[in-house]
């Protein structure tokens, strides 16, 4: 992608922007439990985060944070993470994926906030880089 | 050939809309999920799961499953395009 040089005032808004679009991004997740939402809305909006900053930034920038490769690596570690809870609790002597027998005050509430986190984490991977691979193209 | 595959394809949707005409209308009170699968989720799943928003506790518990292979669709569909793009890149 050829470096555009965008003007100073959609740089400015777009970087005051971003962190309140990821700060929403993890609300959106964490809040699965008593709001609408979960992982794959708030994935969505943490890769639109990122989409947000290469359109202000320049691809260069952007991929000094979040590379190419981290991006696909968190696109498979996000499913890792979901199957991981549920071997976990096949280790922890339940059947698979039931989060009762994780530790805690309310283990179900707690599985189901490490699988959201897994989905979003894969949402967010798998958005982004399909985005660069389409930026790769001259 | 053409026209086999429009055949194909007008077959296989009569015969999904004749499948569908054996579902219970939308809403109806007496259809089977409404009688015994919906009670049951909106009576217990606040007792069982702790988790106030129900769509949730459906979603990521009881339908864990279907949610695991879910995110593995859409791992799975993200890699098939990633191989198409980069495999297009090496050619150039």
């Amino acid at each position: 992608m050829k470096d555009v040089a965008p003007s100073i005032i959609l740089k400015v808004v777009c970087r005051r922007l971003v962190p309140f679009v990821q700060i929403f991004g993890l609300y959106v997740i964490m809040h699965g439990h008593s709001s609408p939402g979960g992982g794959f809305q708030g994935g969505v909006i943490l890769a639109s985060s990122v989409m947000l900053l290469v359109l202000c930034d320049g691809l260069e920038p952007v991929q000094r944070r979040f590379s190419v490769a981290m991006a696909t690596a968190a696109t498979s570690t996000g499913v890792l993470l979901y199957a991981g809870v549920g071997v976990l609790s096949l280790l922890l002597g339940a059947n698979y994926l039931d989060y009762g027998i994780l530790p805690g005050a309310e283990p179900r509430s707690l599985g189901m906030l490490v699988i959201e986190v897994g989905v979003g984490i894969t949402v967010t991977g798998a958005l982004v880089s399909i985005f660069y691979d389409l930026l790769g193209f001259e | 050939m053409n026209y086999l595959h429009l055949v194909v394809t007008g077959l296989t949707g009569l015969l999904l809309f004749l499948g569908s005409l054996d579902m219970p209308n939308t809403g109806d009170p007496q259809s089977a999920p409404a009688v015994h699968v919906s009670p049951r989720y909106i009576e217990d799943s606040l007792k069982e799961t702790a988790v106030p928003n129900m769509v949730t506790a459906v979603l990521a518990d009881y339908r864990g499953f279907d949610t695991l292979v879910e995110t593995a669709v859409v791992f799975t569909g993200a890699m098939a395009v990633l191989l198409i793009l980069r495999s297009h890149r090496e050619e150039q």
